[in-house]
């Protein structure tokens, strides 16, 4: 069935496999504790494996990890894996850019804001909105910059 | 936010959203209220709301609602992070506080704004909230939004109204044409969000849907995510369709099943393709009772079908035929009916090929096929069917009760009709006279007035055929009238060209032209001159040619059809031999391979040593055997003269050669070297090197040539055989083919078919049959008796000394034993 809802889930977990951050776009998972166990099995099996792709639950999971956090996008199982990875990619990017390459879990916590920003420009409602970080980063930060210009102008 | 990336100085990399508190948090959010409001303190507040939400924390109605109302002060602040917070919450609780849609307003300025930060974000928010009554107040915003040249605006709207076809569908529906445009948009996302949401809005109208894929698919598109999902679009309407057939399909097999009548009336509804299919399936599953029924029926249908499908019919049909035997008459008057009317050349060739397979399958209807056949071609247009049934009433024809009915048809074909034709009518007239002795005088007659015919080709046969029928010899007649061209295409045609460039006294001798291994094409008119590929033995031929010692050995007879390996595979030197048999000699060829990489060997040949008759008379020699790279040597043998049928041999091999020393990874060798020799296995010949394949397309004309001369009869029991079909046969053969065992592969296969339908119908009848097999089987006891005959030019089975049981004419294949 071809559709625009291509994202069921972005999930950021850290080292011991808790919850940094997790948005779940369908009735996949309607409670926070299945939620919660969804995220476990997934943490488990992807956690010292060094493939970006797997297929859990039924699910199509693409991920990547970064020195201390572990970045989640889930689809269907007839999800076109690239798109997916193209939506992780998007994520990564434009974390990297914000947290100036630090993407750890300390630098993140400090700067939810931005984290949520930046999925609330990436993903919207399953539907994949943007994909090109720079775009991403530029539509989070320019209300920051507009800041400046306002502190500058006074 | 700015200030996020400077130290926050959270000392010491703890996580600050660690140890939140809702009712805390919530509390601190009464901050809102006051004024002026602090940007910074009120985004991190909210984040952390966002925050514990995010964790799972369950938030009441109450609380949310309070949160909610309190976070509406925030809009007064011009900040813009607060700002995007503030939609980030509102969609966030918006599904749990209540009345939500008081900041419908703030939306809708900010949506319709200068600042172009906040106008995507605040139409994804305020659609979040809106329901379908409030959607037409802001309609016009939203077209709007769709069209706007900014490209995150557009996709927002865009994707928000996706969201919306859920809820309210016909509100949506009305902006497909702002949908539309944008979909022509440069931006990547914009074009690929457009066109999701009109495949969405239109998933139900497959007409418009093939619109819009056949649009894009013409125009391009510029975006990879949009030509994903049109992939995805376009295979799911595939599979639509197909399903619409599959389903039809169904409900004429449904009907099937309760009425003939019933179902014939409903396929007259369905499209022509599945009705051809529908009809193709009642044929292939009627039983016998009901065919006579099916062809009435059928009859009326075929008129409405175009000549494909019908043509898919008649190939039912011909199953049919094959599965039930007995209602021939039926299917054939169906088949001749149809031939009668009009049709295209594919159409009639299919209903030819039908009949005439019903007429070499069952020999009660060949009488009625035959004058059928005779009836149309009176009034065929196409000259390859005319033809084909001339040759089909040439060999059949001869062997009915009465065939002297056929030659009025086929002589006034002569007369009638275009030169190919005529030709072909001739060929078989001549056909007739062959087999035929009481009428041999009337065709002769008729052949003569042939004679004089226009066209070249129609003369050149006449007076052919008149020649050879006039000596009266069942041999010639066989021949040159019933039997094809045995000797290979292209080998005449290269060995005519060789006659045409060395000019000579001899006439063209066709024995020096190799025998054809297999059937040459049938008399199917060839499309284009088709290029063939040497054989094996030409290619043979001319490397054995090329060598001077062996030119005057005379032409190739036969070489064996797979190399003698007489070393082990994984020996220091391998050495395989093919075996070439001429007139008077014999040609060994011994390719060989030296596998030690610190030697080389020169000066190679291979020894033999006959047992009797034999006569080595040379060796040619390889020059050298590198490592790993065969080459090969010849010994030159010669039949003995006494005693011209001792031609089963045992050579005893040796192979004999000079090697030298050799550094495998420079490959200097040693000047000096030493003789040295190794043993290799015996080389059988046998009575089978001796003897070629001839193929005799007409087996009885071949069977009744050989005479009853050379015929023999023997009994034999058959104590290990449990039942005579099939693998009894097989059996027998295998027995009797020992000593041919080379030559055996194929024939089994044929002659155990054939033999195979002769028990059958043998068993049918209870009675012995004779066979042209040469078996004359009684079913009742297990016995058989062999008639087992040699066919030869000089030779006889005796001076063979091979046991006459051993020799027998099978269908198909006699043995041209080569002279001495």
């Amino acid at each position: 069935e071809p559709s625009l809802y291509t994202v069921k889930a972005v999930i950021i977990l850290d080292n011991d496999g808790e919850r940094l951050f997790a948005k779940y776009y369908d009735g996949s998972y309607p409670s926070t504790k299945e939620q919660r166990v969804f995220e476990k099995n997934i943490f488990s099996k992807t956690q010292r494996s060094d493939s970006e792709i797997a297929l859990l639950e039924g699910l199509t999971v693409v991920y990547r990890s970064s020195i201390d956090l572990y970045f989640y996008v889930i689809g269907s199982p007839y999800e076109n894996e690239l798109m997916l990875t193209a939506v992780l990619n998007c994520l990564f990017d434009s974390l990297s850019q914000m947290l100036r390459k630090n993407v750890e879990k300390r630098a993140l916590l400090e700067n939810m804001e931005g984290l949520f920003l930046a999925v609330d420009e990436i993903v919207d409602g399953g539907v994949v909105l943007e994909s090109d970080p720079q775009q991403v980063v530029h539509r989070v930060l320019q209300a920051a910059k507009e800041q400046i210009k306002w502190t500058l102008l006074r | 936010m700015l200030a996020l990336f400077l130290k926050r100085g959270h000392g010491g990399g703890s996580n600050p959203f660690q140890h939140l508190e809702k009712s805390a948090v919530l509390q601190e959010a009464r901050v809102f209220n006051e004024t002026p409001i602090n940007p910074r303190k009120c985004a991190h507040i909210l984040t952390k709301i966002l925050y514990l939400i995010n964790q799972g924390e369950h938030l009441g109605v109450m609380e949310a609602t309070e949160s909610f109302f309190a976070m509406t002060k925030l809009f007064q602040s011009n900040d813009p992070t607060l700002r995007r917070m503030c939609y980030l919450t509102i969609k966030e609780m918006s599904s749990i506080a209540e009345d939500v849609i008081i900041v419908t307003s703030s939306l809708t300025k900010d949506m319709t704004g200068k600042d172009d930060n906040y106008r995507g974000p605040a139409v994804r928010a305020l659609c979040q909230i809106t329901d379908s009554t409030m959607l037409q107040a802001i309609e016009r915003y939203m077209k709007q939004a769709i069209v706007d040249k900014v490209p995150s605006v557009s996709s927002s709207a865009l994707v928000s109204s996706l969201h919306l076809l859920k809820t309210s569908y016909d509100v949506v529906k009305r902006w497909v044409n702002e949908a539309q445009e944008a979909a022509s948009s440069d931006n990547i996302m914009v074009q690929y969000h457009a066109l999701g949401l009109l495949y969405h809005v239109r998933k139900n109208d497959r007409l418009a849907v093939n619109k819009m894929l056949s649009k894009f698919t013409r125009h391009g598109l510029k975006s990879p995510f949009a030509y994903c999902m049109m992939i995805r679009v376009a295979s799911k309407l595939l599979e639509e369709e197909a399903g619409q057939l599959l389903l039809s399909l169904k409900i004429s097999m449904q009907l099937l099943l309760c009425s003939y009548e019933g179902c014939f009336r409903a396929i007259s509804t369905l499209p022509s393709l599945i009705a051809t299919l529908a009809i193709t399936t009642l044929l292939k599953t009627g039983s016998e009772s009901s065919i006579d029924r099916l062809m009435k029926q059928i009859s009326s249908f075929m008129s409405e079908i175009s000549d494909e499908f019908k043509v898919v019919v008649v190939q039912a049909i011909n199953a049919l035929c094959q599965k039930y035997p007995r209602k021939h008459a039926v299917l054939m008057n169906f088949l001749f009916t149809m031939l009668r009317e009009e049709g295209g050349f594919e159409y009639k060739r299919a209903i030819v090929d039908c009949i005439i397979s019903i007429i070499e399958e069952n020999s009660e209807s060949k009488e009625t096929g035959l004058s059928h056949l005779c009836e149309f071609i009176e009034d065929c247009e196409f000259t390859v069917l005319a033809t084909r049934i001339l040759h089909l009433l040439g060999q059949e024809g001869p062997k009915t009760n009465n065939p002297s009915k056929y030659i009025r048809f086929i002589y006034n074909r002569v007369v009638l009709e275009h030169e190919e034709v005529r030709a072909g009518a001739v060929s078989a007239l001549a056909k007739f006279g062959a087999q035929n002795e009481e009428m041999l005088p009337s065709i002769l007659v008729l052949l003569k007035r042939c004679v004089m015919d226009d066209d070249n080709e129609v003369r050149d046969r006449a007076t052919f055929y008149l020649n050879v029928l006039e000596q009266k010899q069942k041999a010639l007649n066989a021949g040159y009238i019933l039997n094809g061209l045995t000797v290979s295409i292209p080998g005449l045609e290269r060995a005519l060209h060789q006659y045409t460039l060395e000019p000579s006294e001899k006439p063209f001798d066709l024995k020096s032209v190799p025998l054809a291994t297999a059937p040459n094409a049938p008399v199917a008119v060839v499309k284009q001159p088709e290029k063939v590929a040497a054989t094996r033995q030409e290619i043979f031929q001319e490397q054995l040619g090329a060598i001077p010692e062996f030119r005057g050995l005379g032409p190739l007879f036969k070489s064996s059809p797979e190399p003698v390996a007489l070393t082990e595979l994984e020996t220091e030197y391998v050495v395989r031999c093919t075996k070439h048999t001429f007139v008077s000699h014999m040609v060994f060829q011994f390719d060989c391979t030296n596998t030690l990489n610190d030697q080389i060997l020169e000066n190679v040949t291979v020894q033999m040593e006959p047992t009797e008759g034999y006569e080595v008379i040379g060796y040619i020699p390889a020059k050298t055997l590198v490592y790993n790279q065969p080459g090969t040597c010849y010994t030159l043998v010669a039949l003995s003269e006494e005693d011209p049928t001792a031609v089963a041999c045992t050579f005893s091999c040796m192979m004999k050669f000079t090697v030298k020393d050799c550094d495998p990874n420079t490959g200097e060798t040693d000047d000096e070297g030493y003789e040295d020799e190794y043993v290799l296995e015996d080389l059988e010949v046998t009575v089978a090197d001796h003897i070629q394949r001839v193929l005799k397309p007409n087996f009885g004309a071949a069977w009744d040539e050989v005479g009853d001369e050379y015929e023999k009869e023997e009994t034999f029991t058959l104590s290990a055989i449990k039942t005579l079909e099939g693998e009894g046969v097989s059996e027998l053969l295998t027995f009797l083919l020992a000593p041919f065992r080379s030559l055996t592969g194929r024939l089994l296969g044929q002659s155990c078919s054939y033999c195979d339908n002769k028990l059958a119908q043998a068993s049918k009848t209870q009675k012995s049959i004779p066979s042209p097999m040469g078996t004359r089987l009684d079913c009742g006891r297990q016995e058989s008796i062999l008639h087992s005959t040699v066919s030869g030019r000089q030779t006889f089975p005796e001076a063979f000394q091979i046991p006459p049981e051993d020799l027998c004419l099978l269908q198909d294949v006699s043995f041209l034993v080569h002279p001495p």
